[in-house]
């Protein structure tokens, strides 16, 4: 498996057209801190978005996501507001 | 003066949200009846967030497009199946091959970004209107009753919208039919395809001209997470990857994207992906219990919801199925938006007659069918020890050590002894599942 390389080394392959004025993933710390919700966003997120900051707060590369909702669906309540990027903004699959 | 009453503006007969398989069908359906439809799409060309393992069962395409299989960009016909336990060192199949799935073509692979295109274009030259690169941000509410859709600063007016929005449908939760999903119904899909040349593709499954194979496995391929790996052949790829329920990955505590790897390593499936390029890593959401998600309503006056956004997909343990179940639903909501728009009623009730439509179709009938499926699936022994148990048999049978040999009933015994799967719970896991799928 390591032919293919790291996630984002995979993730370079594929076409994306970041939204540069607006993220369209928002966590709050505070809401996650409690929830402990960090670790498990790290952990289910194929394209590996989330990521725990030397701080302890969640870092959120939102420029990758592949825009499945799996966070969202797994999410405590109240730790991630999530919705797709605007319109023709973000990845765009090539064999899907 | 008279004040001539005027007729509800709209922009559009009908507007559907969503260019994906139920999406595309249903806007070609109503367009093909001379209904002026708007299909919006997210994505900056239709079909370019849609990601699917990859297995289509077409035969309900014919409805819409008579002559799909030879017309449309789909990839193989597949005709063998294989059903296979993995543990860590066994690879257990049953290999299903029949001509009779060719004959006529009962199940294609394909890419969603070439079939999509191609779905699109056939909207665009029955004169649907496409607006690419458009999210639809809520519903237009007047008197209870869904009149358009709203996108940034747009209001765009329809008599009936259709949300074809897909697994997430944030347009259904607008709508407040549907909550937040329990994670069991859900699953992640995690997915790599793979280039490689198409001879090198046949000969490594067994294949001839445009033949292709389907593997569903259960096991090691998930590192026993509930779910399931898939490899499917595409013309010059292999789609491959895995698919894990929100709540047993969770409770596992195991990575996505490790498991995905752990898969496409394993000592049985790496030979097939040898040399291979890899071309996409994507993933996607998907339901594992779409007979309990479908339960919602699935009508608003005014609003339809078809495909992946009401819940029509069914995991069957050896069929995974969700065009098909689009494709149906979009036939069914476009002969009930039909009959509205001709009878110029909107209401709950005109709306409904999707629901009855449904019922007349396989739709309403196989997602009754399944609706045990999903809780023999939950059974856990599934996801790693019948594998192992399986392995165990065969490995007492092949594996002539020099110890003097049993006859096949001891061997079993002695497997079952090793095994914390007991004789009875075996007859019981067996007895269930013929029942439940």
């Amino acid at each position: 498996m390591a032919e293919f390389g790291s996630i984002t080394e995979r993730l370079d392959r594929n076409h994306f057209e970041p939204d540069e004025e607006e993220s369209h993933i928002e966590v709050d710390q505070a809401a996650a801190k409690a929830t402990g919700a960090g670790p498990l966003l790290v952990r289910i997120c194929p394209a590996h978005v989330y990521s725990i900051q030397a701080h302890g707060s969640v870092g959120v590369t939102y420029q990758a996501c592949l825009e499945c909702g799996t966070c969202l669906a797994v999410a405590p309540p109240g730790t991630l507001r999530w919705h797709y990027p605007r319109g023709g903004l973000g990845v765009s699959y090539r064999e899907g | 003066m008279v004040v001539e009453q005027e007729p509800t503006e709209v922009d559009f007969d009908a507007i559907v949200i969503g260019g994906g398989v139920a999406g595309t069908v249903c806007a070609y359906q109503l367009a093909k009846e001379s209904r002026s439809v708007l299909l919006i799409d997210r994505g900056a060309e239709v079909g370019s967030k849609n990601l699917s393992g990859g297995v289509f069962y077409c035969r309900v395409m014919e409805q819409a497009f008579p002559g799909f299989v030879e017309e449309a960009p789909v990839e193989r016909v597949i005709n063998r199946n294989c059903v296979s336990f993995l543990s860590p060192t066994s690879f257990v199949n049953i290999d299903y091959w029949d001509q009779r799935l060719s004959e006529p073509v009962n199940a294609v692979t394909v890419l969603r970004t070439k079939l999509d295109a191609w779905l699109c274009e056939q909207c665009e030259n029955a004169g649907v209107v496409v607006m690419p690169g458009v999210r639809v941000d809520s519903l237009i509410m007047e008197g209870g009753q869904v009149v358009g859709v709203r996108a940034g600063e747009d209001e765009l007016r329809a008599h009936v919208v259709v949300a074809a929005d897909g697994v997430n449908s944030f347009l259904a939760q607008d709508a407040g039919i549907r909550a937040k999903e329990p994670t069991k119904h859900l699953a992640v899909g995690v997915k790599s395809v793979v280039k490689l040349p198409r001879e090198v593709i046949e000969d490594r499954f067994n294949l001839t001209g445009n033949q292709g194979a389907a593997y569903a496995m259960v096991g090691d391929c998930t590192q026993s997470v509930a779910g399931g790996g898939f490899m499917y052949t595409n013309r010059d790829s292999i789609s491959i990857g895995v698919v894990l329920r929100l709540d047993d990955l969770e409770a596992k505590g195991l990575t996505s994207s490790e498991v995905h790897d752990h898969f496409l390593a394993h000592p049985a499936i790496a030979p097939f992906l040898k040399d291979g390029e890899l071309l996409e890593y994507g993933c996607h959401l998907t339901i594992e219990d779409g007979p309990a998600m479908v339960k919602h309503d699935l009508t608003r006056p005014g609003l339809v919801i078809i495909g992946d956004a009401a819940g029509f997909t069914l995991n069957t343990g050896l069929t995974i199925r969700g065009m098909d179940l689009a494709a149906a639903s979009a036939i069914a909501a476009a002969t009930a938006v039909i009959k509205a728009l001709d009878a110029n009623d909107f209401s709950q009730a005109a709306m409904d007659v999707y629901q009855q439509e449904l019922d007349k179709s396989f739709v309403g009938a196989d997602m009754k069918t399944y609706e045990r499926a999903p809780a023999f699936l939950e059974n856990s022994l599934m996801y790693e020890e019948l594998g192992l148990l399986m392995s165990d048999v065969f490995h007492g049978v092949f594996n002539l050590d020099l110890t003097p040999r049993k006859h096949l009933l001891a061997t079993a015994r002695m497997a079952f002894k090793k095994s914390p799967i007991k004789v009875k719970q075996m007859v019981g896991i067996g007895l269930a599942a013929v029942r439940a799928l």
